[in-house]
């Protein structure tokens, strides 16, 4: 028999190693998070970091194996690094050959509720005024189909969207008719308030899936949400049952906007959640657009008590986890996603080019097309930066080329942004310009007084922190990563 | 275990004959037409001819009886008593030795196309040689015929396949028109498909359910490197695999646990989710005490209860990654829980063994038990029946 070799055997032959592209932010005293440029990271400490980049660390470091086996070096003894980056890479930005699948309709403005928080419903008795038109709803389908999406889904959106329900049927069986080698998913943005048996038949058999809003327990949910008899959470959660009955338990999903008077009570409103079955939440962020008007220094001040509250909510959930009862934080599913995986969930708000326009579009009730729903709420504020075009006026080309879209997108670009191109955490933020364009009236904003960026580095640390801390966290998170 | 080459004795001296194939039957009434392609299988020497050989069992011995010329006829020793009709045998002639390339009853045929391989793994079960046994091949093409269509699936394993290069492109090929309905499994280091070309040619055959293994032992290509003692593997065989799924082939990944394994089996298999998620199954598999695994014992033995931990969190990852994944070559009791899900009987059952004191388990049903090499030489000292 041959002698079988040491392993020191196979170690490179030069002590020669090049360096991958990579980038670190300070994760905590002692530590750097470093990323690849596929977004794996590696929390190392902060010695390793200058004789990595001196090229004065050896095999003989622990530090040199891990860097080697994630791709943040490579050396004589193997040189896939590339091609296996290359591929991760190309995963990662795969979504952006589909371009735009979402597209939100606007079949009204009118609304029976009148929520401090929106910007956009009016009450009115003059339906056309409000209400989006069957010529420009055409048109809009006209447009959606233009899409190279191979999967399209139709939001109706409003106000109130079933207060137009009429054109909701109209849009969803002229595009049923339209028979496109695509595949269509419908989905209602609605406060169930108005939802009846009849309708409901309806979705059924056009499976249409429910979003609705539920802020939390019945006073807190009803001080956000005002209705004439103050009875917003009773219809909300009848509407729910109704949903459920009559097409299945997970066709209805809830959305929470969260408010000062939200801040101090996520576990209440986790406990809300809890109680209405759902299996789990998006603790959002609080919405700029009602605040915009007021001082830098207040924003401040919210990023960090939103924080706390987010922070108070995870440990909340991770808590329930541990006791078995299987509950999800959405938007740390969604990061969770960017950092464990290649593959981007497409959240608008965390794509990097920005999914404005390229992922999702606004075809308004007026006919004007927004590439987000927030910069149609900039619009209804009388900021009309964003309007890309009409649907009867403008052409496809016109609007999806418009230099209205495409220059925030390439200006956002957090990959080669100041400070954000030399940030460990840019695979998993995004550019949102629409944001930074509210706020500062540039696509960039200035990073360290965006509230945005601050947030955002707040969680990706604060995640990274909790995983690499307690293995049955980071076991959680692996499956809510893959199942976003 | 069942012993599937060995001597057998002549009972006639019938000329000339070099080797062949034969299927076992134990009707001695078969048309004459096709009676040259059967061995047949009886208690005692039947005047029967035409049959390409006699294999009798009876034990008594009738040295006396009247030789009858032209017909070849053996004794065969008692440990081949497994042999079936259906199953197909290699006889060597000159030598009096036979061997069994398939059981009908089996679902764990695996046929050896070459013990030639350019890998030398600290554990290998296989022992490479150098000498040149393309005879195995050669007398595969053969055995595919002579498979019945409806088996299930066979597997062919070596050394290393791909060393034949073109010629093994053309067995699957004949494999998938001999027998369309067999899936086949295919063990390789899978470096030869570094080269794009020839993963190119390989897929080109368009096998409908062809699987190929492929060891990756460490995320760490120096350690991979270590594990099968050959520098630039790893990078060769993950081209390999890149090329494989480039052209649409399965590929399935196996990883052996041991000691030079175990300690980066949760980093190794984040690795292959991370960039590796296409393939389409990964193996965590036991060791088997035989080949270099008994010279190497002391470098590769960990007892299976002391990584049962580190076991459950690969299988984490593995399975929230939406990997398909399985456990295979473990006993259930030594075995966590949690990894009960990926649990496979995987051990083929001609070398698939239980110890005395598993007699009384509940549960020895659902266990996969031992290498027959395991129970000989080295096994977990924390097994406990079930009771």
């Amino acid at each position: 028999m041959t002698e079988f070799h040491q392993i020191a055997s196979y170690e490179p032959q030069s002590p020669k190693y090049q360096l991958l592209p990579f980038r670190l932010t300070e994760l905590n005293d002692e530590k750097y998070v470093l990323t690849n440029i596929a977004g794996e990271y590696l929390i190392v400490s902060k010695d390793i970091v200058p004789r990595l980049v001196n090229h004065q660390l050896s095999t003989d470091d622990r530090a040199y194996i891990e860097l080697r086996a994630r791709h943040f070096l490579m050396d004589s003894a193997t040189a896939i690094a590339p091609d296996l980056l290359a591929i991760k890479l190309r995963t990662r930005y795969e979504r952006l050959a589909n371009f735009t699948s979402l597209h939100m309709f606007v079949v009204t403005l009118r609304c029976e509720h009148s929520c401090q928080y929106c910007q956009v419903s009016r009450q009115s008795d003059d339906k056309r005024q409000f209400d989006m038109s069957l010529a420009d709803a055409d048109a809009a389908l006209d447009l959606t189909f233009r899409s190279p999406a191979p999967y399209i889904k139709i939001e109706f959106q409003g106000g109130e969207p079933l207060l137009n329900r009429d054109l909701i049927r109209h849009i969803v069986c002229e595009a049923e008719q339209r028979k496109p080698a695509k595949q269509i998913e419908f989905v209602i943005a609605t406060n169930l308030a108005l939802i009846d048996a009849t309708f409901l038949d309806f979705c059924y058999k056009h499976d249409i899936k429910i979003s609705t809003s539920l802020d939390g327990p019945r006073d807190l949910h009803d001080r956000n949400r005002p209705r004439p008899g103050n009875d917003s959470y009773e219809k909300t959660i009848n509407g729910i049952r109704q949903v459920r009955a009559a097409l299945g338990k997970n066709k209805v999903s809830a959305l929470m906007t969260t408010t000062e008077a939200s801040l101090g009570r996520v576990k209440d409103i986790i406990d809300e959640y809890l109680a209405q079955e759902f299996k789990g939440i998006f603790l959002r962020p609080l919405s700029p657009y009602g605040f915009a008007i007021r001082t830098k220094s207040y924003m401040r001040y919210n990023t960090d008590r939103w924080l706390e509250f987010y922070k108070q909510g995870l440990e909340y959930i991770i808590q329930l986890n541990k006791q078995g009862i299987e509950f999800r934080e959405f938007y740390a599913s969604t990061i969770l996603a960017k950092m464990l995986t290649s593959s981007d969930p497409g959240f608008v708000d965390l794509m990097s080019p920005s999914g404005i326009g390229i992922a999702a579009v606004v075809y308004n009730y007026d006919g004007y097309v927004y590439p987000s729903d927030e910069s149609r709420m900039l619009a209804e504020m009388g900021d009309q930066h964003f309007r890309l075009g009409h649907v009867r006026q403008n052409s496809y080309n016109e609007i999806f080329l418009s230099p209205k879209l495409l220059k925030p997108i390439e200006e956002s670009f957090a990959f080669s942004n100041p400070m954000c191109h030399d940030c460990a955490f840019e695979p998993y933020c995004g550019a949102d310009p629409v944001f930074h364009w509210a706020m500062y009236k540039d696509y960039v904003g200035r990073k360290p007084e965006s509230e945005f960026c601050r947030r955002n580095m707040a969680i990706f640390q604060h995640l990274i922190e909790l995983m690499e801390g307690d293995l049955l966290v980071k076991q959680l998170f692996l499956r809510w990563a893959n199942r976003c | 275990m069942l012993k599937l080459g060995g001597n057998i004795d002549p009972l006639t001296q019938a000329g000339e004959y070099g080797d062949a194939l034969f299927t076992i039957t134990a009707d001695p009434f078969l048309p004459k037409s096709i009676r040259n392609r059967f061995a047949l299988l009886t208690e005692d020497s039947l005047d029967a001819p035409g049959y390409g050989v006699q294999l009798v069992t009876n034990n008594g011995g009738k040295d006396d009886e009247a030789p009858r010329p032209n017909v070849r006829i053996y004794r065969l020793p008692v440990h081949f008593n497994y042999l079936r009709p259906g199953d197909i045998v290699f006889i060597d002639n000159k030598r009096h030795f036979l061997r069994t390339l398939f059981r009908r009853e089996s679902r764990h045929n695996s046929i050896l196309l070459t013990e030639q391989c350019n890998h030398y793994c600290l554990m290998c079960s296989q022992p490479p040689k150098k000498t040149d046994d393309s005879y195995l091949l050669r007398r595969t093409s053969e055995l595919i015929k002579m498979i019945p269509t409806d088996t299930r699936s066979i597997g062919f394993t070596g050394g290393e396949p791909t060393l034949y290069g073109e010629a093994l492109i053309e067995l699957i090929r004949q494999a998938k028109l001999q027998l369309p309905n067999t899936s086949i499994g295919l063990l390789t280091n899978g470096r030869r498909f570094g080269n794009k070309d020839f993963a190119a040619r390989f897929a080109e055959v368009d096998h409908p359910d062809c699987m190929l293994g492929i060891p990756i032992y460490s995320d760490d290509p120096v350690r991979h490197d270590y594990v099968v003692q050959a520098r630039g593997a790893f990078d060769e065989t993950m081209r390999g695999i890149l090329n494989l799924k480039r052209y649409g082939q399965k590929v399935e990944i196996r990883i052996v646990i041991h000691k030079q394994t175990i300690n980066r089996i949760v980093n190794t298999c984040e690795f292959i989710c991370r960039n590796l998620l296409f393939v389409d199954h990964v193996a965590l598999m036991g060791l088997e005490i035989t080949g270099f695994t008994r010279p190497n014992l002391d470098l590769l033995w960990i007892d299976p209860y002391e990584y049962r931990d580190a076991l459950s969190e690969a299988m984490h990852v593995l399975n929230s990654y939406g990997m398909n994944a399985s456990v295979y070559n473990h006993q259930l009791c030594v075995v966590n829980r949690d990894v009960e899900r990926n649990y496979r009987k995987s051990i083929s059952d001609w070398k698939n063994e239980y110890l005395e004191k598993c007699a009384p388990c509940t549960r020895k049903g659902e266990c996969g038990g031992f290498f027959s090499s395991s129970k000989m030489y080295k096994h977990s000292a924390y097994i406990t029946p079930f009771v």
